[in-house]
């Protein structure tokens, strides 16, 4: 019995599910990059949260593993993505995303 | 040991062929005059070694599963007994000798170094062809010289012309290649193998005559009719003639053509069991020879008598198999390699000397302008019109002998076709080398000839085709036929197993019949000459005074009506130009006219252009704005969770 068990599956699945949901809005709504980008962090972590319960949940180890990884891809997609927004902030001096309009058609 | 040996016999000239094809930009002349004759002769000092190795035995090398489907296993492997022994010798040794003619011949040549590469592919397939052990690989060989046959004959691609005579030699043999290909099918349904010593052992125990091997034995027949060019498949080997003439001399006089005499003669098992076949095979190849010598009579282009010549010997060797004569129809496949290669060499020097020209009409007196050729080729028409003591006589005088055995009526055209072949060979002996000369002016002012590296393989062939015959003296001249007991073991069972086996002759009959035919075609060597040249050659194609052009014109319109079928060939090429040619061709023009243009064309027109209608409409989707896309992609998810859960 590890301290992950104490807490009942339900309080993960639906902690998970509305912090995945707060991600998805706060993608949806805001129109600032770096507040869709930490959005996005949001729900990728709720879903490493949740990989790591059911992980615990049924006694294999390999799924916490994963989530190690993802956390390792995610750190440096996350890098890219602020190395991305610098280079757009330093031609446009915004990062609003309805001024990055200009791929189209 | 022999396993590497065996291996290396084909590979070199591969090799060859590939450093050439690849570096045939940069590689310089000389290397590639160094690497194209000396790779095969190589191979020809392996196939020696071969020879003086083999003891006796035929051996099969296996060196790898080629397709293995299930219990069907097609191994690539070689099998090494006399036949190919004999079949790799001439090959190499001629194939050697014709390469270094062609650095002579070729040297002033833009594509010297992709001649080169293509004649050493050449070399490769036709081994591979004579070596294989079984029908699939031989297979490989067969199409592998047919493509070699196809890029060498359009080699100098800028002439259409030359190109139409390629396409033609190509088609015409994939018509053959279609009955080998069908008969090798029926081979493996029948014996369930393509492995030679399988297929035979079986064969042994089948009863003779049985429809399915009249039936595999007629359509590979078919095969050999296309590669060795007899009726009705034949009309490429003259057209053929458009290549540089090393090629026609290697490809289409020497090796290529004489695959079709290997195939039957390596099938003797199967042809011996099928009298049928055996008979319209003797019946093809009568017709063949005295059609193709009767035309070589009136040929007025040096390379399309020889290549006239050629079909009608080619017919000599399947009359030899037809009646079972397998070793004088090898004997005489060997002869014919050493003399037809000279003959077309010696043309190939005086076509060089003359700068092109091939026409007999124009030539004459080149006796003392050309001494090596001449004397050489001199040596070549002996041996092909069949005097003693030179090659051709011996291997003439054993399947006349064998089809005197077999067939009276047989013999008779046989030994016609023989004069008509000392005629047609003195009558452009005469014409090119004895006389004044007819030729223009300048053109006779810059003869000369040809460099060494051209007439010593001439001397080398002429040797060979004087000496040749020497290798095979019939026993009633006191000869051992060393050939014949090579080549035994070979054909044994299928001499053993023979039907129309033809019985032997009385040896005082036998000197009389080679005297009567050596008398026949001194009669018609002496005809020539008074023909050509004691009536002086001017007189022979019209009016002396007149000018050699108009000669040419009047005397075309002078003829009689079978003179000019002749001369025009017997309007084959025309006939069959309108039987099957032309309606093909119509019958293309039909489909692209309807269904290419009327329906293919419309429906991929049409898919085409309802793409582009259509995202036309949809593109503008792509607007740009970044919000817009996150909440499709949110959508998306949403729509993927709401499937996976109620559905």
């Amino acid at each position: 019995m590890n301290t992950l068990t104490t807490i009942p599956i339900n309080h993960y699945l639906i902690f998970c599910s509305m912090l995945f949901s707060i991600g998805v809005i706060g993608v949806l709504i805001k129109r600032n990059a770096l507040v869709i980008l930490m959005s996005v962090e949001l729900m990728i972590n709720s879903v490493n949260l949740l990989l790591a319960a059911f992980s615990a949940y049924s006694n294999d180890p390999a799924g916490q593993i994963f989530v190690f990884f993802i956390m390792v891809v995610a750190a440096a997609e996350v890098a890219i993505g602020l190395a991305i927004f610098v280079l757009i902030y330093k031609t446009t001096h915004s990062i609003d995303i309805d001024v990055l309009n200009k791929l189209k058609w | 040991m022999i396993n590497v040996t065996l291996l290396l016999i084909p590979a070199l000239p591969l090799l060859g062929f590939i450093i050439l094809g690849l570096g045939y930009r940069s590689i310089p002349k000389k290397l590639a005059s160094l690497i194209g004759p000396g790779t095969i002769l190589i191979s020809f000092i392996l196939s020696l070694v071969t020879l003086f190795s083999f003891r006796l035995s035929p051996f099969a090398f296996r060196f790898f599963d080629w397709i293995s489907l299930g219990p069907v296993s097609i191994p690539f492997e070689f099998l090494i007994d006399p036949l190919s022994i004999l079949m790799m010798l001439i090959i190499t040794g001629v194939g050697f000798l014709i390469h270094v003619y062609s650095i002579g011949y070729m040297s002033h040549d833009k594509g010297f170094n992709r001649f080169f590469a293509y004649m050493n592919l050449f070399i490769f397939f036709m081994l591979i062809l004579v070596m294989s052990a079984n029908y699939a690989v031989m297979f490989i060989g067969w199409e592998g010289v047919g493509l070699c046959s196809y890029l060498l004959i359009g080699f100098w691609f800028k002439n259409q012309q030359f190109n139409n005579a390629a396409k033609k030699a190509f088609i015409m043999n994939r018509i053959g290649d279609l009955g080998f290909l069908l008969g090798m099918f029926l081979i493996f349904t029948t014996f369930r193998s393509f492995s030679y010593q399988a297929v035979f052992a079986l064969a042994k125990t089948m009863s003779p005559g049985s429809e399915t091997m009249v039936a595999i034995t007629l359509l590979l027949f078919v095969g050999a009719v296309g590669k060795s060019a007899q009726i009705p498949l034949y009309t490429w080997l003259p057209d053929a003639m458009a290549g540089p003439t090393p090629v026609s001399a290697l490809i289409h006089a020497a090796t290529m053509v004489t695959a079709g005499v290997y195939m039957v003669a390596r099938s003797g098992v199967l042809y011996v069991l099928a009298p049928v076949t055996m008979e319209v095979m003797g019946i093809t190849a009568l017709a063949t020879m005295l059609l193709a010598a009767t035309i070589a009579i009136f040929q007025n282009d040096i390379k399309k008598v020889l290549a006239y010549s050629t079909i009608s010997q080619l017919g000599y060797m399947f009359l030899a198999l037809s009646v079972g004569a397998f070793t004088g129809a090898m004997f005489h496949l060997m002869t014919h390699a050493f003399f037809k290669a000279l003959l077309f060499l010696g043309a190939g020097s005086v076509i060089h000397a003359l700068e092109g020209e091939q026409d007999i009409r124009k030539m004459g007196g080149l006796k003392n302008a050309l001494p090596k050729t001449y004397w050489t080729f001199l040596v070549g028409t002996l041996a092909i019109a069949g005097l003693p003591p030179l090659s051709g006589f011996f291997s003439k005088d054993e399947i006349l002998g064998n089809v005197f055995g077999s067939s009276l009526p047989l013999w008779v055209v046989a030994v016609g076709v023989s004069m008509m072949t000392a005629f047609y060979m003195f009558r452009l002996l005469f014409l090119t080398f004895a006389g004044k000369n007819r030729g223009s002016d300048p053109q006779s002012l810059k003869i000369h000839e040809s460099p060494s590296v051209m007439t010593i393989p001439l001397f080398i062939l002429a040797i060979l085709a004087f000496f040749g015959g020497f290798l095979n003296i019939p026993e009633i001249m006191g000869g051992s036929g060393m050939l014949k007991e090579f080549l035994a073991p070979v054909f044994a069972d299928a001499v053993r197993l023979n039907q129309l086996q033809p019985h032997h002759v009385a040896a005082r009959l036998e000197w009389s019949n080679m005297v009567v035919v050596l008398l026949l075609v001194l009669l018609m060597v002496y005809v020539a000459y008074r023909r050509f040249v004691k009536r002086e050659p001017e007189t022979v194609f019209g009016e002396a005074k007149m000018s050699t052009q108009m000669n040419i014109e009047i005397g075309a319109n002078n003829r009689n009506f079978f003179i000019r079928l002749i001369e025009n060939k017997f309007y084959v090429d025309e006939v069959y130009d309108y039987l099957f040619v032309r309606p093909a061709l119509r019958i293309s023009d039909a489909l692209h006219k309807f269904i290419e243009e009327r329906f293919i064309d419309r429906i991929v027109n049409g898919t085409g252009t309802l793409v582009v209608r259509f995202s036309n409409g949809i593109r503008y989707l792509q607007s740009g704005h970044v919000g817009m896309y996150l909440f499709f992609m949110i959508l998306g998810i949403l729509l993927i969770l709401f499937i996976n859960i109620f559905l």
